[in-house]
C-alpha cells in the first residue's frame, strides 16, 4: 500500500512538471506581450521595447524561464512563495489567486452539491422506473441538457429566469391559465414518477395538481412574491410532512421509535421558531454555522433519547428532520429580508441579478448581504447544475439498473426483506460506489473549468483570471491557474483510486 | 446436492430466447449490429436529421468552389434590410401561409442575411468536428493499442502521456493552442484541437486491448505465425471496434461543443470567417431587440450535439451484446404460436423432440 502511494505520488509529480512545461512553452509563443508596443507611436517606442524585455527577461529562451518560476514556486515548500507578478497591473499572483479561489469556490461548491444531489436522487428514480414513461422522459432531457452550450444556455437564462421575473414581479400575479398550466405539469411529473398501478397513478395525479394549483393560486392573490414568508404554521406542517418522508426512506414507517423522534424534532423546531427571531437580530456567518450543527447534535440526542435496540437509526433519521426545519427556519428569516433587499435604492425593485457575484454599494444586515449574494449565485449555478446535472443523472441511472440486477439483491428479495431496504440498503448503497470516483475528478474539473459560466456572469474567480491574463500575457498568473487545475486533478484522480479501493473490497491497490 | 431438479428456464424466458436466436440466425456480427441499431428510433430519427443539416448546410451556398442554391445575399455582404429591423421573412401560420422569403432567419443590423450565416458557421462547425474526430479516434486507437497490448514500458510512457493531457482541462489547453492556431485557419485549428482530444479513447482501447490479448484467439494467431502487427490490426482491431465506434460518436459531440465554446471565447474561429459559436458571441446582446441573431445558430449547435448524441447511443445499443430488446406483445404470441404449432406436428409424427430443441 504505501508503495502504492509513493509511486503513484511521484508519477503524478512527473506528469505535473511535463504539463506546466509544455503549457508554458506553448503560452509563450501564443501570447505577444509586445503587442501594444509595437503599433504604438511614442518616439522612445525602442527603448519602451527594451525595457519590456528586460522586465520580462524575453531575451532569455522560455524553457530558462520556466525553471526560474518553477524555482519561485517551488520557494513555497520553505515557505518563501514567490508566485510572480501580473505585470500589467503590477499586482502579485499571490494577491490575484486569494481572491480568485474564493469567488471560484462559492461558485462551484453550491453548484456541485446541488448537481451531484438533484442528480442522483433523479438518477435512481429514473432506473426503478425502467422503460416507463418518467425514464423515457428523463432519458431525452438529459441527452438534451448534454448537448446545450453553456454560453447559450446562460443567456437564456439572463433574459427569461433574471430579467422575465423581475418583470413579472411589477405585478406578481399568475394567470389562472399558466396555474393549471404549471399545476398539471408538476402532478403530470410527480405521477409518472411515482409509478404502479393506474389508481395510484391517477390519485397522486390529482392530489399534486390539486395542491400546486392551491399554493400558486395563494401566492397570486396575495403577492406573497412581493413580501415572502414561511411563518411557524407553515414550518410546522411541512416539518411533519418532512419527517413522515425521511422517516419512510431512512427506516421505515413500521419503525415507531423513529417515526416519534422524527415528529419530536419537527415540532420542537417548529416551536423554536419564536426564540430563533431574537436570536436572528445578532447574526453573523459563525452563528449560523454553529446553529447548522446543534441542529444535527439536537437530532441526534432526541433519536438517542427515544432509545430502543436500534436507536442510531432513530438518531440519524431526526438528524435529518433537524436540518431540514432549520434550513426552513433559515429560509424564513432570509424571505423577511426581502423586501427591504428589493426594495432598497440600490435594488430598485429588480432583485435577479444577470452579473457580478454582488451589487456594489449594497449596504444592510448580515440577512440582506446575504440574500444578495445569493440572487447572485441564482443564475450561474442554475445554468452549472443543468449542465452537470445530465451527467450524474444517467451514471447513476446506469449503475443502478447495474446494481439491481445482481444476484444479491435478489437473495435479499428472496429472503423477504421490504422493498425500501432492498432498494435503500442494498442496492443504492452500492450503485453509489462508482459515483464515489467520479465526484472527485468532476470537482476538480469544475474548479477550473467554469471558466465560460464566470465569463458571461462576470464573476472574477479563476476562469476570468486565466482568459485575463491570456489576453495580458502575463504568464505568471497563468501558470499559477494552470498548476492549480493541473494538481487538483492529478490529487483528485489519486483520491478517487484509493476511495474506490476503500468502497469496494474487490478491488485491490498493489503496485 | 444431487441433480434431482433440473432447472427449466422460465416459459417466457425461453420464448425471449427463441425470438432472440430467430432473429440473428446466419448472420454476421455486422449485421446484426445494423440490425440492431435500424431498430433504434431515436438514433435513425437522429441520422435523418443530421442527414438533412448537413445537406442543407452543404447545398444550400455552395461547398468551397462549388456554387450553392441559395440566392440570397451570401455571408460577407450586406445587404438593403427587407422586413424593417431585419425580421425572418420565414413564416409558418403568416398571413400568407408557409412562405420561406429572401431571409428566412432575418437579418443583423446591417442587412447581413442570416440564412447564409448560419448555413457558414454549420459548414465550419460540422467540418471541424470531423476532422478532431477523425484525428483524435485515429491517435486514440494508436496509443491505446500499442499501450495495451505490448505493456511494460511503452505502456507505461504512453499512459503518463495520456495524463499530461488528462490534468489539464480541454478548453485550458484548447485556448492557448487556439490563441497561436485560430487566427491562420479553422482547417489548422481542428487539427492542433484533435491531437488533444484522444485521450479518453486512448485510455479505454488500451483496456480492451489488454483484455483481448489474453483471449485464444489470439494465441492462435501467434501460433500461425501472424506478425504483432498483424495480431494487433487484424485480429484485435475488429474487436475493439464497438468501443472505438460509440467513443468517436461521443467524441465528435463534445468536438462541437469545444469548437463553439473556444469561438465563443474568441480563441477559436475569428472574424471575418464564421463558425456557430462565433454568431452567438457576436449576437448575445442582440437578444432583446433581435433575438433570431441568436436563437438560429444555437439552435443548430443543439441540433447537431444532440443528434451525435442520440447516434452515439443508438451504437452502444446495437454494439452491446448483453442488450436484450424487450419483444413486443405480438412477437412473444407469433412465436408462442408457433412453438405450438411445432408440436402437434411432432406429436402427429410421433417424434419427440428431445433435450437438444
Amino acid at each position: 500500500m504505501l508503495n502504492f502511494v509513493l509511486r503513484r505520488l511521484l508519477s503524478s509529480v512527473a506528469v505535473l512538471l511535463v504539463a506546466t512545461f509544455l503549457v508554458f512553452v506553448l503560452a509563450d509563443i501564443a501570447v505577444d506581450p509586445l503587442e501594444d508596443l509595437r503599433t504604438s507611436t511614442a518616439p522612445n517606442k525602442e527603448a519602451l521595447i527594451a525595457e519590456r524585455i528586460a522586465l520580462l527577461d524575453l531575451d532569455t529562451p522560455s524553457p530558462v524561464r520556466y525553471l526560474s518560476w518553477l524555482g519561485g514556486v517551488a520557494g513555497c515548500a520553505v515557505g518563501k512563495c514567490d508566485l510572480g507578478l501580473a505585470w500589467s497591473t503590477n499586482q502579485p499572483v499571490s494577491e490575484l489567486l486569494a481572491s480568485a479561489l474564493i469567488v471560484t469556490l462559492k461558485l462551484v461548491a453550491v453548484a456541485t452539491v446541488l448537481a451531484i444531489v438533484v442528480g442522483v436522487l433523479v438518477g435512481v428514480v429514473s432506473a426503478l422506473r425502467q422503460y416507463e414513461g418518467f425514464d423515457y422522459g428523463i432519458i431525452f432531457l438529459s441527452f438534451l441538457l448534454y448537448s446545450l452550450p453553456t454560453f447559450w444556455v446562460a443567456v437564456l437564462l439572463k433574459q427569461w429566469v433574471a430579467i422575465g421575473f423581475n418583470d413579472f414581479l411589477r405585478a406578481a400575479t399568475i394567470s389562472p391559465l399558466a396555474i393549471a398550466a404549471i399545476s398539471l405539469v408538476v402532478g403530470i411529473v410527480f405521477s409518472s414518477a411515482a409509478g404502479g398501478h393506474w389508481r395510484r397513478r391517477l390519485v397522486v395525479l390529482g392530489s399534486s395538481t390539486v395542491v400546486v394549483a392551491a399554493v400558486l393560486a395563494y401566492i397570486s392573490a396575495t403577492k406573497w412574491l412581493l413580501d415572502p414568508s414561511l411563518g411557524p404554521v407553515v414550518i410546522l406542517v411541512s416539518g411533519l410532512g418532512l419527517a413522515y418522508v425521511v422517516t419512510s426512506i431512512s427506516a421505515g414507517l413500521r419503525n415507531r421509535r423513529a417515526l416519534f423522534s422524527a415528529l419530536t424534532t419537527a415540532v420542537l423546531g417548529a416551536a423554536l421558531w419564536f426564540p430563533m427571531q431574537i436570536v436572528f437580530r445578532a447574526a453573523n456567518g459563525g452563528l449560523i454555522a454553529g446553529l447548522a450543527v446543534s441542529a444535527v447534535v439536537a437530532g441526534i440526542v432526541i433519536g438517542l433519547l427515544w432509545g430502543g435496540p436500534d436507536k442510531w437509526v432513530s438518531a440519524r433519521t431526526a438528524a435529518f428532520v433537524a436540518v431540514g426545519v432549520g434550513f426552513l427556519i433559515f429560509t424564513d428569516r432570509l424571505m423577511q429580508a426581502w423586501r427591504p433587499y428589493s426594495e432598497s435604492s440600490v435594488i430598485n425593485g429588480r432583485p435577479i441579478p444577470t452579473i457580478g457575484s454582488q451589487t456594489p454599494g449594497l449596504t444592510g444586515s448580515y440577512w440582506v448581504v446575504t440574500l444578495d449574494q445569493l440572487t447572485h449565485l441564482l443564475l450561474p449555478t442554475l445554468a452549472l447544475i443543468l449542465i452537470s446535472f445530465a451527467g450524474y443523472t444517467r451514471y447513476q441511472r446506469a449503475s443502478m439498473l447495474e446494481v439491481m440486477n445482481q444476484d444479491y439483491v435478489r437473495t435479499a428479495r428472496a429472503k423477504g426483506l421490504t422493498e425500501r431496504v432492498v432498494i435503500m440498503r442494498h442496492a443504492f448503497r452500492n450503485s453509489l460506489i462508482p459515483l464515489a470516483t467520479i465526484v472527485p475528478i468532476d470537482i476538480a474539473a469544475l474548479l477550473g473549468g467554469a471558466i465560460i459560466t464566470e465569463r458571461i456572469f462576470g464573476w472574477t474567480g479563476m476562469g476570468t483570471m486565466f482568459l485575463r491574463s491570456l489576453d495580458r500575457a502575463e504568464l505568471d498568473p497563468l501558470m499559477i491557474y494552470v498548476l492549480i487545475v493541473g494538481g487538483v486533478a492529478v490529487l483528485a484522480n489519486f483520491v478517487a483510486d484509493l476511495v474506490y479501493a476503500a468502497l469496494d473490497p474487490r478491488i485491490r491497490v498493489n503496485a | 446436492m444431487t441433480n434431482i431438479e433440473q432447472t427449466l428456464p422460465e416459459e417466457g424466458d425461453r420464448l425471449e430466447n427463441a425470438i432472440e436466436l430467430k432473429e440473428v440466425e446466419g448472420l454476421s456480427q455486422g449485421q446484426i449490429v445494423f440490425r440492431r441499431f435500424v431498430r433504434h428510433k431515436g438514433a435513425m430519427i437522429a441520422v435523418v436529421v443530421l442527414l438533412g443539416i448537413v445537406a442543407l448546410a452543404t447545398t444550400s451556398i455552395g461547398w468551397g468552389p462549388i456554387p450553392g442554391w441559395w440566392k440570397g445575399g451570401g455571408f460577407g455582404g450586406s445587404n438593403p434590410v427587407e422586413i424593417p429591423g431585419g425580421r425572418p421573412t420565414l413564416q409558418v401560420f403568416g398571413e400568407n401561409g408557409f412562405q420561406i422569403g429572401n431571409y428566412p432567419f432575418g437579418q443583423d443590423a446591417i442587412g447581413k442575411d442570416m440564412f447564409a450565416l448560419t448555413m457558414r458557421g454549420t459548414q465550419q462547425s460540422l467540418m471541424m468536428m470531423v476532422i478532431i474526430g477523425l484525428i483524435a479516434t485515429v491517435i486514440g486507437v494508436l496509443v491505446g493499442a500499442f499501450s495495451g497490448f505490448f505493456r511494460g514500458w511503452l505502456d507505461n510512457l504512453l499512459m503518463r502521456l495520456t495524463d499530461v493531457f488528462i490534468v489539464l482541462p480541454t478548453i485550458v489547453i484548447g485556448a492557448v493552442l487556439g490563441k497561436i492556431f485560430g487566427s491562420v485557419n479553422a482547417f489548422i485549428l481542428a487539427v492542433t484541437l484533435g491531437f488533444i482530444s484522444w485521450t479518453g479513447l486512448a485510455r479505454l482501447v488500451r483496456g480492451d486491448f489488454l483484455s483481448l490479448r489474453e483471449r485464444e484467439f489470439v494465441d492462435a494467431a501467434r501460433v500461425a505465425g501472424a506478425s504483432n502487427a498483424r495480431i494487433m490490426f487484424k485480429h484485435m482491431l475488429p474487436n475493439a471496434m464497438g468501443v472505438i465506434i460509440v467513443n468517436t460518436t461521443l467524441l465528435m459531440s463534445a468536438a462541437i461543443l469545444l469548437e463553439t465554446a473556444l469561438s465563443y471565447l474568441g480563441f477559436g474561429v475569428r472574424s471575418p470567417d464564421v463558425s456557430l459559436g462565433l454568431l452567438i458571441n457576436e449576437y448575445q446582446t442582440a437578444f432583446a431587440t433581435r433575438p433570431w441573431l441568436f436563437w438560429w445558430p444555437g439552435l443548430f449547435i443543439v441540433a447537431i450535439a444532440l443528434c451525435i448524441n442520440f447516434i452515439g447511443d443508438g451504437l452502444r445499443d446495437a454494439f452491446d451484446p448483453r442488450q436484450r430488446r424487450i419483444p413486443t406483445a405480438r412477437a412473444l404470441r407469433r412465436t408462442e404460436k408457433a412453438a405450438a404449432k411445432r408440436a402437434a406436428r411432432a406429436a402427429s409424427v410421433g417424434t419427440v423432440d428431445g433435450a437438444g430443441g
